[in-house]
């Protein structure tokens, strides 16, 4: 108990930082402004043809923008400290490891949190034109966070291998747009492999929670991720010293 | 205390540090002298818990870095080599920043070392808008934030102009009263002028490893004494000079006009002034310059790492 407060109040700090650091530069604000932009553009074009007072679409879409967008966010986090050196001042403060892989997925994830907050607008616009179904909005923005934390957990990992931003955003990038796409090609597969490949699918798990049934098993799947890529991060960033 | 014991790091196939011990006692100023890649910034890494080695250990007090490391990265205050920071962070944040993963809660200690480290002007600009040596300087406000038991400093002072180097050249003997101080560098006038020991490395093992004035008067080796006198040729000077007990040789620099230039050679263990200046005045000569000639680190730099 002592040590989980421990590792909080470190992981807080950095967290604190590194969310400071993304607003102390425009590149914060681009990214936010391009996500609304493109979801938007999501949500705007399916609205008035459906003529359904719901955010399915946008939602539908949601793990192809953030498997994009997240490693954008998170490319920087290791891999800018790898390259400026600061990394070393970072491993020779009294933090451990963990504290600082959890801080900055927390601050990728809070990141996250607040690009996609202004799209609660879109849930509201929805309530005043019809009766507007709150369980999948719910489970849609709960959901959200969860993928885009297991996202962020994802784009850390990648960012903690190498010293190139670029790099780290297109590993990032792969791993995410694999687990977001991977339930789209299952048509060619035996059914007997569906379920499997279902499993491991972020996208699958996310509509899940999405339709407004939030199950277990997609709570541990999301849980799994992150701590499977924290902990490929920590093993990372302790090997490569 | 900091204690190291049969120290190796390999890169590869590259052997950085080769076996390295060495034990250093509170309140000492210990310079890390060696050539570029000798292995000071590696030992300095592994002390500091960064760098896992190969095999060997190293222990602060009763800790061992690879068991203790947060122990250990407590009682440290680090500058890394060229003070890599927070480019968009403000100073002032940067600071805060540390002292709060410190657990710092007196605001006052940040200004207290501001004043310290000659940093109070900048306190609210960025980082990346500083001088370089701005940016040492806050590199190592923030070492000496927590007040730390243990200094250790990469190269403090590379890459910044005279009048810096002698004020952080200052500042890290201030601090050296009352802590102890490890310092990396590859300038021999930075250990005379700061370390009372010193400990030269070379291809990863240590050479030499001696308070700076025993390594500089160094047994078996000569002393030399340069006169200028006047009113003879060096022929006489010589011949006169040779008769005194403990000179081994007697050398002519040059000639100045009326002044003779002369450099004697004698044993360490014999001072040979007194009767130099007597055989001058008992000859009816006249001196005009006479000093001795202390063994530069320099001199033992050389001969220890290419064996000149």
């Amino acid at each position: 108990m002592e040590q989980l407060k421990e590792l909080t109040k470190g992981a807080t700090l950095i967290a604190k930082k590194e969310l400071a650091g993304y607003f102390s530069t425009p590149i914060g604000y681009i990214v936010i402004s391009v996500f609304l932009v493109i979801a938007g553009f999501l949500f705007f074009s399916t609205f008035f043809l459906y003529g359904q007072a719901e955010l399915r679409a946008y939602f539908e879409l949601l793990p192809l923008l953030f498997a994009f967008v997240i490693p954008a966010i998170t490319m920087r986090l290791f891999a800018e400290e790898r390259n400026t050196g600061s990394f070393e001042m970072l491993m020779t403060l009294p933090l451990s490891t963990s504290e600082v892989v959890a801080g900055k997925i927390l601050a990728a994830t809070s990141f996250a949190a607040i690009m996609i907050s202004p799209t609660l607008v879109y849930a509201i616009s929805v309530a005043f034109v019809g009766s507007l179904d709150i369980g999948p909005v719910i489970g849609g923005y709960l959901g959200a966070v969860l993928l885009a934390s297991a996202y962020a957990s994802i784009g850390v990992f990648a960012s903690s291998m190498t010293k190139n931003q670029i790099v780290a955003f297109i590993i990032g990038f792969a791993i995410c747009i694999v687990l977001s796409l991977i339930t789209k090609f299952l048509y060619f597969i035996s059914p007997k492999l569906v379920s499997l490949f279902e499993y491991i699918s972020a996208d699958y798990h996310f509509q899940n929670i999405a339709r407004g049934v939030v199950d277990s098993r997609n709570i541990i799947y999301f849980a799994s991720v992150i701590a499977i890529s924290s902990m490929a991060s920590i093993y990372q960033l302790e090997v490569k010293r | 205390m900091i204690s190291v014991r049969d120290l190796v790091k390999h890169y590869g196939e590259v052997k950085a540090v080769d076996g390295i011990s060495f034990t250093i006692r509170k309140g000492e100023i210990t310079g890390l002298l060696g050539p570029n890649g000798a292995g000071k910034t590696t030992t300095l890494r592994i002390i500091t818990g960064y760098l896992k080695p190969t095999s060997g250990m190293v222990s602060i007090d009763e800790f061992l870095v690879d068991q203790n490391p947060i122990e250990i990265k407590k009682r440290i205050g680090y500058l890394p080599e060229s003070a890599p920071l927070y480019p968009d962070m403000m100073v002032y944040d940067f600071l805060q920043f540390m002292a709060d993963i410190r657990q710092i809660y007196d605001k006052e200690k940040i200004k207290d070392v501001a004043i310290q480290c000659g940093i109070t002007e900048v306190m609210h600009k960025n980082i990346n808008e500083l001088s370089k040596g701005y940016k040492q300087r806050v590199g190592l406000a923030q070492a000496i934030l927590h007040d730390p038991e243990i200094l250790v400093l990469d190269e403090p002072t590379n890459g910044l102009d005279p009048n810096q180097i002698v004020e952080i050249r200052d500042l890290i003997k201030e601090l050296g009263k009352e802590k102890t101080v490890i310092l990396s560098t590859h300038i021999l006038q930075e250990v005379e002028a700061t370390c009372n020991r010193v400990i030269i490395i070379d291809k990863g093992a240590i050479v030499a490893d001696d308070s700076t004035s025993d390594l500089k008067s160094a047994k078996g080796k000569d002393v030399r004494v340069n006169c200028v006198v006047s009113g003879a040729s060096f022929n006489a000077i010589q011949s006169a000079l040779q008769k005194i007990a403990g000179v081994k040789n007697v050398q002519h620099i040059k000639d100045e006009e009326q002044l003779c230039h002369v450099q004697i050679v004698t044993g360490l263990d014999v001072d040979v002034r007194p009767q130099v200046f007597n055989c001058i005045k008992d000859n009816g000569w006249i001196l005009y310059e006479m000093n001795r000639e202390y063994r530069s680190l320099e001199h033992v730099f050389r001969e220890l790492t290419v064996g000149m």
